[in-house]
């Protein structure tokens, strides 16, 4: 058996487990084999990497065929190249971190064991995702982690509202995966296969640049790919996904799941350089949710939905990266997000969990002192997050914005939009940290986290620091970018941003020399804030747009019109029924009069005929 | 056979005149053995039709016939006074007017 089959194994035989026990197991047995899964594959793949940075050796696996159907033969195989080893890493590593942590979240909980089963089930979908060597068995780790985030989001069922969320989750992003399987249906059809590498080089031979065929099913991939990726316009799910608890909104809703859209592209990446508008569609999509994001996330007062709403935004970043055809900066974006994105899931999950599940930041502060580990992870993390000189956001973000600066036509203005984002994603971090932190202490927390929240939060802490001088082995998978000459003036505008940022924060929400309630005094700015504050409406325009038509469809169809005309011949039928009911009485000298009467009107009927 | 003869339309008349008697008896009585006796009547009137039929025409199939219908009323009538006798034991009454089952 080769290890990298057991990879994605171990997490599917754990949930099979804790499956079979029907939540019955010990909770320190579940949580030692949910956890334990998640460090095994964990293990598995750092010797891979290992053996992959010795060699640089692509490694294909094939299990068996799936299925057999005429000449449409899919097979369970695997594909390891660098992208594949940088997201199995990620997967598995920050995966295992979250794990460990959330054996102290989720002690208290009665239903653990059903927790442990989902994330592991999550893990070992996901894993499938990265490693399948077609795009079939992409798909179904795609909607595997689908239905994990489904059941995640509404693990707390008993509340109806999460179910909502869980549903709003689900169906939003079945949109995005209606568009991909067309995508795929397409590509199946015009270049026979599904196998991403030799489909790559049939497109490459069968298709111009800027074809209509190409084009189209890049935009089809890219729709799944927008859904999965909460970008606009299918966004709206993700805010309202944070219903979950706090470390799945860390696993699955910022360092893997919700990046499998930007993995999507990088993957067929080849395809999408034949399809140029797509690309540049791709590029605006990211720069859009980044700022629409950004300035939702300014006006949010709940530390879920800001962390949520920067989520998006930092992903969108990872598009415009791939918008602009940087792939690699984009994927290196998509691994620092993980570390210090889960670092922030993490760290504000052990303060939600020190003070009795408060979400509003209003009523936090002076946690500094209080809980100074998370404090500190708080800090590294929303220092890397706003990209600031030397944490491994800084190294991401700027590759990715000096690679928007070097495209040609509308570079600038994707650099200028990107700038500004890095701008609110600093101001938007440290008021974060500055009203949780700092000020006066409005609630008390009532524990410490212990070891196994600390130890994940410090080791996040540390590879968010150091992350950015990770060299990515993707030398191999995407071809080289053009070396442009870097415009020194570009870079320090980039460097200086974030810190720009910082300084308003500091302004804003802890020196007080800017005072907010100033700024929103006027009913204009007010009513601007309570538009952020809504996310641009776009819940309610979407309400009055599908929502609430198709309830009102469904109301109508209730009753079932189009039966209408089936039921009304039954009851035709039942009614003549009834009537002619009446003549079988049972009486026989009814029988026979009735008999002699039709007697002689069927001789009569004869006579007449008769020549 | 040049002797007595009677005209074939006499004889169907007289077996048309049974028939409507038994038919009449069929559905106006109520108890059910004059039913079976009206039965008998016309289906010896029908009987007597093919007699004269036969005779009319010289053949042997009339009389033929005859002795089916006459097997036919036998074993009718064998059914027929079984199930009499069941309706009696049944219903404790022969009127059939009492003793239906299937209203409605």
């Amino acid at each position: 058996m080769n290890t990298i089959a057991l990879i994605p194994l171990f997490p599917l035989l754990s949930a099979t487990l804790l499956i079979m026990s029907a939540g019955r197991m010990p909770r320190h047995i579940a949580a030692t084999i949910g956890a334990g899964s998640v460090g095994l594959s964990a293990i598995c793949v750092a010797l891979l990497a290992r053996d992959f940075l010795a060699d640089g050796q692509v490694l294909e696996l094939t299990l068996w065929t799936w299925m057999s159907v005429g000449d449409f033969a899919p097979r369970i195989a695997f594909y390891i190249d660098g992208l594949s080893i940088v997201m199995m890493s990620v997967i598995t590593g920050v995966g295992f971190l979250i794990h460990l942590y959330s054996i102290e979240f989720m002690w208290e909980d009665e239903s653990i064991c059903r927790y442990f089963t989902y994330m592991n089930l999550f893990v070992a979908a996901m894993l499938l995702l990265v490693m399948a060597d077609n795009l079939l068995l992409l798909y179904l780790g795609w909607e595997g982690v689908g239905v994990c985030s489904y059941l995640l989001v509404g693990f707390w069922y008993k509340d109806s509202a999460n179910g909502a969320a869980a549903r709003k989750a689900f169906i939003v992003t079945r949109i995005g995966d209606t568009a991909m399987a067309l995508g795929l249906f397409l590509l199946l059809t015009e270049l026979g296969t599904l196998d991403i590498q030799p489909m790559m080089i049939a497109a490459n031979s069968q298709w111009q640049t800027g074809d209509a065929l190409p084009v189209l099913a890049t935009a089809l991939l890219l729709g799944g790919a927008v859904g999965k990726s909460a970008q606009l316009p299918l966004h709206t799910w993700l805010p309202d996904a944070m219903a979950g608890p706090t470390p799945v909104s860390a696993l699955i809703h910022a360092a893997t799941m919700v990046t499998a859209g930007v993995y999507l592209i990088a993957r067929t990446y080849g395809l999408f350089l034949l399809a140029p508008p797509t690309m540049e569609a791709v590029a605006w999509i990211g720069l859009a949710t980044l700022l629409i994001a950004g300035f939702t996330a300014l006006a949010q007062n709940d530390i879920k939905r800001i962390l949520a709403y920067s989520t998006i935004s930092q992903i969108g970043y990872m598009f415009l990266a791939l918008g602009v055809g940087a792939f690699a900066s984009g994927i290196f974006h998509l691994m620092t997000h993980a570390f210090f994105k889960a670092l922030l899931f993490l760290a504000a999950g052990a303060v939600i969990h020190c003070l009795h599940h408060e979400h509003n930041i209003f009523r936090m502060g002076g946690l500094r002192t209080r809980l100074p580990i998370v404090f500190l992870s708080f800090f590294i993390g929303s220092a890397a997050l706003a990209a600031l000189p030397f944490t491994s956001g800084f190294y991401s973000k700027d590759a990715i914005l000096l690679s928007a600066w070097a495209l040609e036509d509308i570079g600038p203005w994707l650099w200028a939009g990107g700038l500004l984002g890095a701008l609110l994603t600093s101001i938007y971090s440290f008021r974060l940290v500055f009203i949780v932190f700092f000020g006066e202490a409005k609630t008390e927390p009532d524990r410490q986290p212990g070891w196994k929240m600390a130890g994940p939060l410090l080791l996040l802490c540390l590879l968010s620091l150091v992350g950015g001088w990770f060299a990515l082995p993707l030398a191999g998978v995407f071809p080289a970018a053009a070396e442009h000459t870097v415009n020194h003036a570009v870079e320090w505008i980039s460097i200086g941003t974030p810190l720009l940022g910082l300084l308003l924060a500091y302004l804003m929400f802890l020196g007080g020399q800017l005072s907010v309630d100033k700024m929103v005094a006027s009913s204009g700015a007010r009513a601007l804030r309570d538009f952020w504050f809504s996310g641009w409406r776009i819940d309610q325009l979407y309400d009055v747009l599908w929502v609430t038509p198709y309830k009102k469809i469904s109301y109508w169809m209730r009753n079932e019109p189009v039966d209408a005309i089936y039921n009304g011949i039954v009851a035709a039928n039942q009614w003549a029924h009834h009537r002619l009911l009446v003549l079988q009485n049972g009486e026989l000298r009814w029988y026979a009069t009735t008999m002699v009467v039709g007697l002689i009107l069927l001789l009569a009927v004869m006579l007449r005929n008769a020549p | 056979m040049d002797g007595l003869m009677v005209p074939m339309e006499h004889v169907l008349v007289i077996a048309g005149l049974l028939f409507i008697c038994g038919l009449f008896g069929l559905m106006l009585r109520r108890n059910i053995i004059f039913m079976l006796m009206s039965l008998e009547v016309m289906l010896n009137s029908a009987a007597l039709a093919f007699i004269a039929a036969g005779a009319h025409w010289g053949q042997a199939d009339g009389q033929i016939i005859f002795m089916l219908i006459l097997t036919v009323a036998a074993a009718e009538v064998a059914v027929g006074l079984g199930l009499v006798l069941q309706i009696q034991r049944r219903f404790k009454t022969l009127d059939m007017d009492q003793a239906h089952r299937l209203r409605g």
